[in-house]
């Protein structure tokens, strides 16, 4: 089964990698005003059900995926 | 005489300094391959600098979950003492053996340079020193920025777990923070490397004080 993890910076946690992309997009003439840079896994994995797929997917996401100091995560289908 | 365990992930690349730096300092030395489940009889444990699992993911975020430092964790909780030093410190941190997490510098530039730190407080891991001594050790990190939530981190003040700061903030960290303890005062780790600064010929023999200082630890343990 599939399951598409999201990983986000914290709202309020400094992100010197979107703040480094808004600088070079604003160089290129671009006005965009805020960038978060994430980072998307997709998980192939065995599980009973989508009940199950989430659960375990969550459970991959608070373990490793994300570090829930600083990230948030979602799981998606 | 006191043994280190030192040890070596994929990607570790300051294992021999730190084995050389303990060795200086009239300890013995062994290096624990990340996929042993046991310390080779170490006292001490130093997890040393270096790009574990090639950073990815989170930086150490990858060598926290192998076996070898399951075998950290159990001595840790036994009161052992364990010095994470640059990825070392970013092991521990996700590992939950120390408190916070290192992010990319806020300049997103890597540093390398030496690093003036002042003393917050005596401690045993700092043998000598006292509350605004001055250390120079060099830094070489992309990742240094330490980070916890205010709130957290005006306990950690409140319980004494910071023990040094940068004189001036290379990376980002928050209050300038350099090196942080757990509670039980066991586990320390910093971005920069003592083992680096245990040799004149290298401009500072600084690194020796913390490196002493787990020597103690593992001597005579906190709170005993």
């Amino acid at each position: 089964m599939k399951v598409t993890v999201t990983v986000r910076p914290r709202e309020g946690i400094l992100d010197p990698q979107g703040e480094a992309l808004r600088r070079s997009l604003a160089g290129l003439g671009y006005s965009v005003s805020d960038v978060r840079a994430g980072k998307v896994f997709d998980l192939e994995l065995e599980a009973a059900d989508e009940a199950d797929a989430r659960r375990i997917a969550d459970e991959i996401s608070e373990r490793v995926l994300s570090n829930p100091l600083i990230e948030e995560y979602e799981v998606g289908a | 005489m006191t043994r280190v365990g030192v040890l070596v992930f994929p990607g570790s690349c300051d294992d021999r300094d730190a084995v050389r730096a303990v060795e200086l300092i009239g300890a013995e030395a062994v290096r624990v391959w990340h996929g042993d489940d046991h310390l080779g009889g170490a006292d001490a444990v130093i997890v040393p600098g270096g790009f574990s699992f090639g950073d990815h993911l989170r930086c150490g975020a990858l060598a926290a979950l192998s076996p070898a430092m399951a075998a950290v964790r159990a001595h840790a909780d036994s009161g052992g003492p364990v010095l994470g030093v640059c990825n070392g410190f970013q092991v521990l941190t996700e590992a939950g053996l120390l408190p916070g997490v290192l992010r990319p510098n806020a300049s997103l530039r890597f540093r390398c340079h030496d690093a003036a730190l002042l003393a917050e407080r005596e401690s045993p891991w700092l043998p000598g020193t006292a509350a605004g001594d001055r250390l120079t050790i060099p830094i070489k990190h992309h990742d240094g920025a330490w980070f916890a939530r205010p709130e957290q981190v005006v306990e950690l003040e409140r319980r004494g777990q910071v023990l040094l700061r940068y004189a001036q903030n290379p990376n980002g960290s928050f209050g300038s923070i350099a090196c942080v303890t757990n509670e039980r005062g066991n586990v320390a780790g910093l971005m920069p490397h003592p083992e680096h600064a245990v040799d004149e010929l290298l401009g500072s023999t600084d690194g020796r004080v913390l490196l002493q200082g787990l020597l103690d630890l593992a001597r005579t343990p906190v709170g005993a």
